[in-house]
């Protein structure tokens, strides 16, 4: 096991160096770039010029991967030009991933509360006409547009209604920041108009995000459950007398819901994704949001760290799944 | 089945609304203090498009930016609220020596940074000084400096600025190098306000590094020390909010609400809801199309007059045929720009005769645009012998400009417009940021392309100068052009003229030459930006120079 | 080549349960190591009987007919050329910015005076290439990468797999909105390969967890036996019978990409030329119309949402049927 970890760690950090490589040459391939995002219409020749020398966009390419790569190993990767000018591009990230990890956590936790009971039912009654409902339903959050549904849920219950927030994170109340996780923040802090703030600001976003990973959830728990359902096990239970009750809790779905927690798991690097697009409907200070500004931008420090660190988590998150699945499927466990 | 599927979600909104249900009873008492009269709320929340950079103008370059230091800064020169005209601000009167090259500056007494600090002559002269001995990346940072200056005191040569006296406590004398229709004008712009000595030094405010590929900024940058009507209370990156509030020490009359919030939201479309569901007062630049929708909600659009241009850049050294006056008065009568105007753009737009709006003094009256006519365009490109000839011609993705809302489809009229003549147009677009402006610039990679400029104060060759003077180097490659030349030299001598009205009649000369004989591009069109705010905020009053400022507002309950 | 190694199965094992990442937020769970259970014909014959009594799989089917149909014949029964700028002169950006109903144009027009009903029409078209097209070069790259790994193993296998692990690690939409961005001229054709390139590396993944398990599954193994040569093997044995994966995936990236294509629409990388209508770039650019004149909006992405919702449909019908373990 310690050989496998080990081992899936140093391929990851060969992933994030090449990745790293690729993305450098990649970005700076792209046409145009920070010199005219920065100076925009009022470009000289002669101030891109000097804009080009002080930012060192003038020498060789390997030169400026090479001073990239040192000062990477400083921790130092560099000051953004135009998503938060001036600011470390590490800064930035670390203080745009609580927003998305709050999020995705949201989103995620509401996709398993709707999913597991549904594919929980949807498996009960395997083939009825609620089954097959279920089954569009969940297809249907798959077929809609993110976009689209984040604006029709704006606009429905935040303009219209007038029942939740439009946008943002938080109303502006002044509140202190500990964490930069705004549920977590208010609570510490007890400024439990800031935790409720933040929960409405959270509902739309969430409920936006939640269609693909519930859509995932679910048709991972009705199969799972599915199969289950036949083992002999379950029969033999059922056979015995027990009550409905004891057999889902205790035989059903404590073993159904393996595969549900690793599908649950990898899921959660898929969210980063997605959040691209629910982040910039919902002005949601996130990662996805950042990512976003950064291309616009063509912010290069900050568009490496968030790439790379994306990866990385995509990376870490792929090995923990698989060390839990190892770990807790005995069938897996040879040795 | 469905009680269920919504559950989860009922329970979350139920515990937030519970939490804030206490939590406002908590907050009730503390809600309506402030400003002691209960019909008009204590804050003004302004939806801005994007994130200020830093709050040090001389290091500054977008209008997100300056929207918010103008609040916050004050420079020697002021513009008149609803106007591009210039007015005292810092500095009271100011007057010009004989030769043009020595300003005395009359300065207004008893104000105070709002550190406490005293507002003088000194002052004034070490702010000029600051910004004229920047070094290394700071010179690089100082944009606008070098945009409007020239250079730095290691080139004193390129530079406008030469020194500046504090003769007494209140009066500063600035001179420059030579006389130039900008000056003192250029005064007016946020970049060169006057913050406090003392905070300058201590701040380290000069301390700009490169790194990496950016700049980082020294702690100044994030604590500002200026005079106006607010100050900065805090910048919160987290909730993407910067909150102002009234600085008690500001000479003038204290702002009428005492907290200015702007909430950064890039999404057009999202500041649209924000301001319908009530959680913001107002934001800028609406899109024409939201105008009548905004209204008929019971909004308050705001129509700045215009102040820009809009045209179609022409290279006549990678296309020669374009060498040719007639080919491009073909392209001129081929445009159908009326119908783009009436089509595409807001109420209060009108057909460009020349490349500045009519607001600049110098601006020709008499000049009519060239009517459209396919016909006589065709002709015309008969008579060039360049039927069929083909016109790369270009338009920016991922942008849209106040006097551009949506390029696409204004290229996409013109396409139709120009192969309706007789053109054969390849197509081609690049995002405006990336690769867009170089092609335009320093790559010269089109025939044809979309452009325009917002002017950043009122004087021709903000305009003019902009787009002809550099004649080693302009979008228009008038180099190659036998006029070229000509046209650069006059348009120096017109700015250096120092009275205004012969200064005036000088320009409208170039500008009739310029439609006339030389017509270096099309000028397409002036377009009206505007401000929207709800039915309930009083007193902003719009500026055709985006300069808004916010001390005047209120926003009833 | 050591079936029996433990700590090789395992890994490989691992490998097919990371088919569930490699679809990356999509819909597909696959059980590669499943479908060779009984391979062959009865397979299909069993899934075909299942099918044709499945509502879920008919619903999907026929909404891709009707879709598939409509693309056809569009041209022939769109009222008006959806390019024709039949009311450009009503078009005011305040007071009308989008002409509405009026006879002869029954859902009105869009922004630049064009009808909206032939425009719907003529969209199913390019909507219908672009997801063709980019399942088609999706699979196309991912059947050489997977193939190529999957069929030799080893440092083949290492190498490729990296390169997989390298392109998945970037959020799939960013990859899509660099390559549309990278390209000098964007249009359709650049819309079709940045949707494209996001799908290679799942597809790539899919094939090779997919031939990794059947390389251990009894029938190559008896081939192999039987002194059948490598090549034979991967096109005759391994090939086809990766086949069933791979088939499902595809319906899915049709109704991922027409999607895709139109959130790229959305964030302005989409194609530019709006002459030929697609859904997606419809879609994406009525943005910000959305509140005064919703329909323009409104109608590509119900158009989107139900062709999507059936192609998706019938791939998840299709993945049951298939799946050996549903047949009870």
């Amino acid at each position: 096991m310690a050989r496998f970890i080990i081992r899936r760690l140093l391929q990851m950090v060969g992933v994030v160096f090449i990745l790293s490589l690729l993305l450098f040459l990649w970005l700076r391939s792209l046409p145009g770039g920070t010199v005219s995002a920065i100076l925009g219409e009022r470009a000289t020749p002669e101030t891109r010029e000097a804009l080009t020398r002080a930012l060192g966009l003038d020498e060789p390419i390997w030169v400026q991967y090479f001073k990239f790569l040192q000062r990477a190993a400083e921790g130092n990767f560099g000051a953004s030009t135009r998503v938060l000018p001036g600011a470390d591009a590490l800064d930035i990230f670390l203080t745009r991933l609580p927003a998305t990890i709050e999020l995705s956590f949201f989103a995620l936790a509401l996709a398993v509360a709707i999913a597991i009971p549904l594919g929980y039912i949807s498996a009960k009654r395997a083939n009825s006409p609620v089954d097959s409902g279920l089954v569009i339903l969940s297809l249907v959050g798959v077929a809609v547009p993110v976009f689209f549904l984040a604006f029709f849920l704006q606009y429905q219950f935040a303009v219209e209604h007038n029942w939740l927030p439009v946008s943002g994170r938080q109303d502006s109340l002044g509140c202190t920041r500990v964490t930069n996780f705004f549920v977590l923040d208010g609570l510490l802090t007890r400024e439990l108009d800031c935790t409720a703030s933040a929960l409405k600001h959270l509902v739309l976003p969430s409920l936006a995000l939640a269609t693909i990973p519930f859509a995932v959830i679910y048709r991972i728990t009705r199969a799972s459950v599915l199969e289950v359902l036949s083992e002999d096990y379950v029969r033999t239970a059922e056979a015995k007398g027990l009550t409905a009750r004891v057999v889902r809790g205790r035989h059903v779905m404590r073993n159904a819901l393996l595969p549900v927690v690793t599908t649950i798991g990898l899921q959660t690097g898929g969210l980063l994704a997605g959040a691209v697009l629910t982040e910039k409907v919902f002005n949601w200070g996130g990662i996805g949001n950042a990512l976003a500004d950064a291309f616009q931008y063509r912010d290069y420090s900050v568009l490496q760290v968030l790439i790379l660190a994306a990866a990385m988590i995509y990376v870490v998150i792929n090995l923990l799944v698989d060390i839990s699945y190892a770990v807790i499927d005995p069938r897996v466990r040879t040795r | 089945m469905t009680l269920k599927r919504t559950a989860p979600l009922v329970l979350l909104t139920a515990a937030a609304l519970s939490i804030s249900a206490c939590a406002e009873s908590q907050r009730d008492d503390s809600g309506t203090g402030g400003n002691g009269s209960s019909d008009v709320k204590d804050t003004i929340t302004f939806g801005a498009a994007g994130a200020p950079e830093l709050f040090d103008p001389l290091y500054a370059t977008d209008g997100e930016t300056f929207r918010v230091t103008r609040q916050i800064h004050s420079g020697l020169l002021g513009i008149k609220p609803g106007t591009a005209d210039v007015e005292p601000e810092l500095a009271e009167s100011w007057e010009p020596s004989e030769d043009g090259l020595s300003w005395t500056f009359k300065l207004r007494q008893g104000v105070t940074f709002s550190d406490g600090e005293p507002f003088n002559a000194e002052a004034v002269c070490y702010n000029l000084d600051r910004m004229y001995n920047q070094e290394g990346a700071g010179q690089t940072a100082a944009e606008y400096w070098t945009y409007f200056f020239g250079s730095f005191s290691d080139d004193p040569e390129g530079s406008l600025y030469k020194s500046c006296e504090a003769q007494d406590e209140s009066t500063a004398v600035i001179n420059v190098t030579r006389t130039t229709s900008s000056f003192p004008t250029i005064l007016t712009l946020d970049s060169f306000s006057i913050q406090s000595p003392k905070a300058l030094e201590e701040g380290d405010a000069n301390n700009v590094q490169a790194e990496g590929e950016g700049f980082t900024y020294p702690e100044y940058s994030k604590n500002p020390v200026g005079i106006g009507p607010y100050k900065l209370e805090s910048y919160d990156e987290a909730n993407k909010t910067v909150t102002l509030v009234a600085n008690e020490s500001y000479y003038g009359e204290q702002p009428k609400t005492a907290k200015l919030v702007f909430k950064i939201i890039p999404d057009e479309s999202t500041r649209r809801q924000e301001l319908q569901a009530g959680s913001i007062d107002g934001y800028d630049l609406p899109n024409p199309v939201d105008w009548q929708g905004l209204e008929d909600a019971g909004n308050k659009v705001e129509v700045r007059p215009a102040f820009n241009i809009l045209y179609m850049g022409l290279n006549p050294e990678r296309n020669p045929k374009l060498q040719d006056l007639k080919v491009r008065q073909a392209i001129a009568h081929a445009l159908n720009r009326e119908q783009m105007v009436q089509s595409q753009l807001p109420e209060g737009a009108t057909v460009a005769s020349q490349f500045m709006p009519e607001a600049v003094s110098g601006y020709d009256e008499s000049l009519e645009p060239y009517p459209y006519d396919p016909e006589k365009a065709k002709s015309l490109l008969k008579e060039a012998g360049a039927e069929g000839m083909t016109l790369k011609f270009a338009f920016p993705t991922e942008v849209s400009r106040p006097y551009m809302p949506d390029p696409q489809k204004i290229h996409a009229a013109f396409v139709k417009d120009l192969e309706a003549a007789g053109f054969t147009v390849e197509q081609v677009s690049k995002p405006w940021n990336g690769g867009y402006l170089d092609d335009v610039s320093a790559n010269g990679a089109y025939d044809a392309w979309l452009l325009g400029w917002t002017g950043d104060y009122n004087a021709a060759d903000n305009f003019l100068g902009t787009f002809f003077s550099n004649l080693k180097s302009n979008d228009f490659h008038t180099s190659v052009m036998p006029w070229g030349k000509t046209l650069a030299e006059d348009l120096k001598k017109a700015d250096a003229v120092v009275d205004e009205d012969e200064r005036a009649t000088t320009y409208q000369d170039i500008n009739r030459r310029i439609a006339e004989e030389y017509l270096p591009g099309i000028p397409i069109s002036h377009s009206p930006p505007a401000l929207v705010t709800s039915g309930k905020v009083d007193g902003l009053v719009a500026s055709p120079l985006t300069a808004e400022e916010f001390d005047t507002v209120t926003v009833g309950k | 080549m050591t079936p029996a190694n433990p700590m090789k199965r395992r890994k490989d094992r691992i490998d097919a349960l990371a088919e569930t990442s490699a679809a990356g937020g999509g819909t597909t769970v696959l059980e590669a190591g499943s479908i060779d259970d009984k391979p062959g014909v009865s397979l299909i014959a069993s899934a075909w009987q299942r099918l044709r009594r499945n509502p879920v799989f008919l619903l999907g089917a026929s909404i891709t007919l009707v879709f598939v149909v409509l693309a056809l014949i569009s041209p022939f029964i769109a009222p008006h050329d959806p390019a024709a700028n039949l009311l450009i002169d009503q078009v005011r950006p305040q007071s009308n910015p989008v002409p509405g109903p009026q006879p002869g144009f029954p859902l009105g027009a869009d922004d630049a005076g064009r009808d909206l009903l032939s425009r719907l029409l003529v969209g199913s078209q390019q909507t219908l290439i672009v997801g063709v097209f980019a399942t088609l070069f999706g699979l196309a790259g991912g059947l050489t990468l997977g193939i190529t790994a999957g069929a030799f193993g080893g440092w083949v296998d290492a190498l490729v797999m990296r390169i997989v692990d390298v392109l998945l690690s970037i959020p799939s939409l960013l990859l899509a909105f660099s390559i549309a961005a990278i390209a000098a001229r964007p249009s359709q054709i650049t819309v079709i390969i940045a949707v494209a390139a996001v799908q290679v590396p799942v597809f790539a993944r899919l094939l090779r967890g997919s031939m990794l398990a059947q390389r251990g599954s009894d029938h190559v193994l008896a081939a192999r036996a039987l002194g059948v040569n490598q090549r034979a093997i991967v096109f005759r044995h391994m090939i086809p019978n990766s086949l069933g994966p791979v088939i499902v995936q595809s319906t899915l990236v049709l109704a991922i990409s027409i999607i895709d294509a139109a959130a790229l629409s959305f964030l302005g990388l989409g194609n530019p030329n709006d002459r030929q209508p697609e859904w997606g770039q419809m879609l994406g650019r009525a943005q910000k119309y959305i509140y005064d004149n919703p329909q323009l909006a409104v109608y590509p992405a119900l158009c989107i949402i139900v062709v999507a919702l059936g192609f998706t449909l019938m791939g998840e019908s299709l993945r049951e049927a298939l799946d050996p373990k549903s047949r009870r």
